[in-house]
């Protein structure tokens, strides 16, 4: 490694001010810190850090994301070739075809975010921020496999531009930027982004005659009264597998348990925030069992149970990743209750009562984002207040 | 029955170094320096050129807003040199010592007012501190109260004082309970077993940072806006016990030498403002990378050179930890080294254990970026105020709101442990600081 850094050193020069490459300064300092952990020392205040930086805060973010990311993969070629009814269920043939299926997305998202974080920071003169490696991710896992690319690549523009970089970059925004690409995808392309033809990934070839591409919230929506949910070949859906989400959805979100081992990881490295995932899972819980308890034709969802609920759609999924995301959540500790239960309750409101929309975690998110500085306001006013009442007690 | 608090957030950082023996050595010194940076809130001016004779207690330096406010020399000798930086601030002021001892005589200090007046000429009452601002106290203002702190508990510090020190620092907290109209309060390890007749004593457990002054203030009587407080720490108090006993200073100072880079840790008798190179002859170890030397502790101490500097205040501590700008990690975010610490447990480390030594260097491991993620410095802040959004209306010079959100009630070492643990790796120190310096500028 001496020798690689010796080099790198070497080149250096053309980068800093003045060089012959001085435009790219960011692009250079953003993979020469990402190669070799800068060794600046500390000049003012404490004299020791902690080991935790914002590269390995992301870094571990997106480990926690990778059972999704490789199970959604597999399951993108189990409902492809369950469509095509190929019988063949060869592990890495599965998970090859989708790994191939959404390549190009994870792509995109990353060339075109990152593409403009580098251009913002060298603008700005910054350091390049690690944000978006975590939502580079996120982005592709959340849409549906046939997404086209250059949809993407819009979305992605937009929000990294308009929900992020216009704020002043990561850490200014107060909206999630995965979820803004989402709702830009969602709003601009719906013929794209729900309904029965999206989430499973045929190809050219026919699908089976019992074939039916809807995602179990998808036939809820459509039913009208308490229906059997079914796999897409018709064959009735076990609990176990909404657990395990052997069922078509936005790729990355469909797996209860894998999305419970990702919340293990955020939980125990303290990466992700527990009151606001308990208390978005308890809010949720609740509604889910007030609309269960008073099912009602009009709005067929209600005849799930508060379970099914649960583990059905991109609601555990926004709860432990999208609600989570400290820079657009509650940062009051008693503000994070309010904030994870109200997006519990209300994205069970928008999936059971607004039948338009299927899924309601995504405008859920959104919404409390919007209201997060809110809540925050309230509980840091309390303290001023109870400050101000001891000069006043004092003074009486 | 003296009263128990009970701090639960915070954090003792383990670090490698701690000082293992009983041994006391004493070192002999030749050369002393007061550093006038170290008493912030007054313009320092000099009172004497290179070549005067001074006594140990005669004055170096003067206070240009209060005359009568002085820093004195530590030993009788020689002004060896007035050192001064840019514009010709006065950086330090050395004096060779005669090795005679020669002694001002301050005389008896009977009455309050006379305390007042022999404690600002013979350097002590600099040695003091008030909130609000963290700076040397106000001479006109009479404190609410007065809290002196006997412990500390930042990385690898010692004792401030010893049980043997008890009757002189009764004298001295006797003598501080007459400039104020309230209590003088004594905070205490819980188990350190001394009881103040004169102070009310009360008892403190818990991590760091329980022996901040700051900590135990929020927690036995928060300063409001428009009151002040007088802080200290109990050897200042057993000085000015002495004082008042004897009439006369006694400058010298049990100093612990702590940190990895450290040979032999333990504590040396010597006089404060001892001049490094004489004091850490022989201590350090001879590796090959650069050494960092801090006069004080690795949260708040200030980094001095081992070949010109001088011990500095509070003349209680030395750290040496090797300085690592020469390590060159590769990939260093995806670390599994069990050795890096990380209160997060992101790295491995908590696996062997987060309470045995670690090595900690002096780099900052990570780029500066905005605050990210939340809470983590409530995790290590006992105070009932919101870190996060005080520093961000520092930041934003928004007087109004930093009042609201408490910053009467802060210095810059509250802020010492969440500058520790910021991931995004912000100087929050020296925010506080300059924020506490803009509302003294503004409002006063």
């Amino acid at each position: 490694m001496k020798g690689l850094k010796r080099n790198i050193d070497k080149i250096k020069p053309h980068f800093e001010k003045g060089g012959k490459f001085e435009k790219l300064h960011s692009v250079f300092d953003g993979f020469y810190t990402f190669l070799f952990t800068p060794n600046e020392t500390s000049r003012s205040g404490v004299h020791i850090h902690d080991s935790n930086d914002s590269k390995r805060t992301m870094i571990t973010v997106v480990i926690a994301l990778l059972p999704c990311c490789l199970f959604g993969m597999w399951n993108i070629g189990l409902q492809h070739f369950m469509a095509i009814g190929d019988p063949d269920r060869d592990l890495f043939r599965l998970f090859f075809y989708g790994f191939f299926a959404v390549l190009p997305q994870i792509l995109t998202a990353y060339i075109v975010g990152l593409g403009i974080e580098f251009i913002v920071a060298q603008m700005r003169g910054h350091e390049i921020q690690e944000g978006f490696l975590v939502s580079g991710i996120l982005i592709p896992m959340i849409c549906p496999v046939d997404t086209p690319c250059w949809m993407l690549a819009v979305a992605v523009a937009f929000a990294v531009i308009f929900a992020k970089e216009v704020f002043g970059g990561t850490g200014y925004n107060f909206l999630n930027v995965a979820l803004v690409t989402r709702a830009f995808l969602f709003f601009s392309y719906p013929s794209k982004m729900s309904g029965d033809n999206v989430f499973v990934q045929l190809g050219a070839q026919p699908a089976v005659d019992s074939y039916s591409g809807a995602t179990p919230l998808g036939q809820l929506a459509s039913s009208d009264g308490a229906t059997t949910l079914t796999n897409i070949l018709g064959d009735p859906l076990s609990a176990t597998d909404i657990f395990f989400g052997l069922y078509p959805g936005s790729w990355g979100e469909t797996s209860t348990f894998c999305i419970l081992i990702g919340a293990a990881i955020l939980l125990l490295t303290g990466m992700g925030n527990w009151r606001i995932m308990l208390s978005a899972l308890l809010g949720g819980f609740f509604m889910a069992l007030i609309a269960h308890n008073w099912a009602s034709p009009l709005y067929p969802v209600s005849y799930l149970t508060p379970f099914e609920q649960l583990g059905l759609g991109g609601f555990m999924f926004a709860i432990v990743f999208m609600a989570t995301d400290p820079v657009t959540a509650c940062r009051t500790n008693i503000g994070k209750y309010i904030y994870g239960a109200l997006i519990g309750m209300i994205a069970i409101i928008i999936r059971v009562y607004n039948t338009g929309y299927p899924e309601g975690a995504m405008l859920s998110v959104l919404l409390m984002n919007c209201f997060a500085p809110l809540i925050d306001y309230c509980v840091v006013n309390s303290n001023i207040r109870r400050r101000q009442r001891r000069i006043t007690i004092k003074n009486s | 029955m003296s009263k128990t608090i009970k701090i639960k957030k915070g954090l003792n950082i383990p670090l490698e170094g701690a000082v293992a023996t009983d041994k006391v050595t004493a070192k002999k010194v030749g050369l002393f320096a007061i550093v006038p940076d170290d008493f912030p809130g007054y313009s320092w001016k000099a009172a004497v050129k290179a070549g005067d004779a001074v006594k140990a207690g005669s004055p170096l330096l003067f206070a240009k807003e209060d005359p009568d406010l002085c820093l004195t020399s530590p030993v009788s000798g020689e002004v060896k040199e007035i050192n001064r930086g840019e514009r010709r601030k006065i950086m330090f002021v050395s004096v060779a010592s005669d090795g005679k001892d020669e002694q001002v005589d301050f005389g008896s200090v009977a009455t309050p007012a006379n305390l007042k007046a022999v404690l600002k000429k013979c350097g002590l009452f600099a040695m003091m501190r008030q909130r609000p601002f963290d700076i040397v106290p106000f001479t006109e203002t009479a404190p609410r109260d007065i809290f002196v702190t006997a412990f500390d508990t930042a990385p690898l510090a010692m004792p401030i004082i010893t049980g043997a020190d008890m009757p002189l620092l009764e004298e001295g907290l006797k003598a501080l309970s007459s400039l104020t109209e309230g209590k003088v309060y004594l905070s205490v390890a819980k188990g350190f077993g001394i009881k103040s007749k004169v102070a009310e004593t009360v008892e403190f457990e818990g991590p760091h940072p329980a022996g901040n002054v700051g900590t135990q203030i929020a927690a036995i009587a928060p300063v409001n806006k428009g009151e002040t407080v007088w802080t200290l720490d109990a050897a200042t108090a057993v000085r000015i016990g002495k004082l008042v006993k004897n009439g006369k200073l006694d400058y010298s100072a049990t100093v612990a030498l702590t940190g990895a880079e450290i040979k032999d840790p333990h504590l040396v008798e010597t006089v404060i403002g001892a001049s490094l190179a004489e004091l850490l002859n022989n201590e350090l170890k001879s590796g090959e990378g650069k050494v960092r030397v801090i006069s004080g502790n690795v949260l708040t101490g200030v980094m001095v050179n081992a070949q010109d500097g001088f011990l500095r205040f509070p003349y209680r501590q030395i750290t040496a930890i090797p300085e690592g700008d020469d390590a060159d990690e590769f990939m260093g975010w995806a670390s599994m080294n069990p050795g890096k610490y990380s209160v997060k447990k992101t790295f491995p480390a908590f696996l062997r254990g987060l309470t045995k030594p670690f090595s900690f260097d002096a780099r900052v491991k990570g780029g500066h970026r905005a605050m990210i993620l939340s809470g983590e410095y409530d995790k290590v802040f006992p105070m009932d105020i919101y870190p996060e959004y005080l520093i961000k209306a520092i930041m934003a010079h928004d007087i109004e709101r930093m009042e609201q959100l408490g910053i009467y009630e802060v210095a810059p070492e509250d802020f010492a442990l969440p500058e520790f643990v910021d991931t995004s790796k912000l100087e929050l120190q020296k925010i506080v600081r300059e924020g506490l310096d803009y509302l003294r500028q503004e409002t006063l």
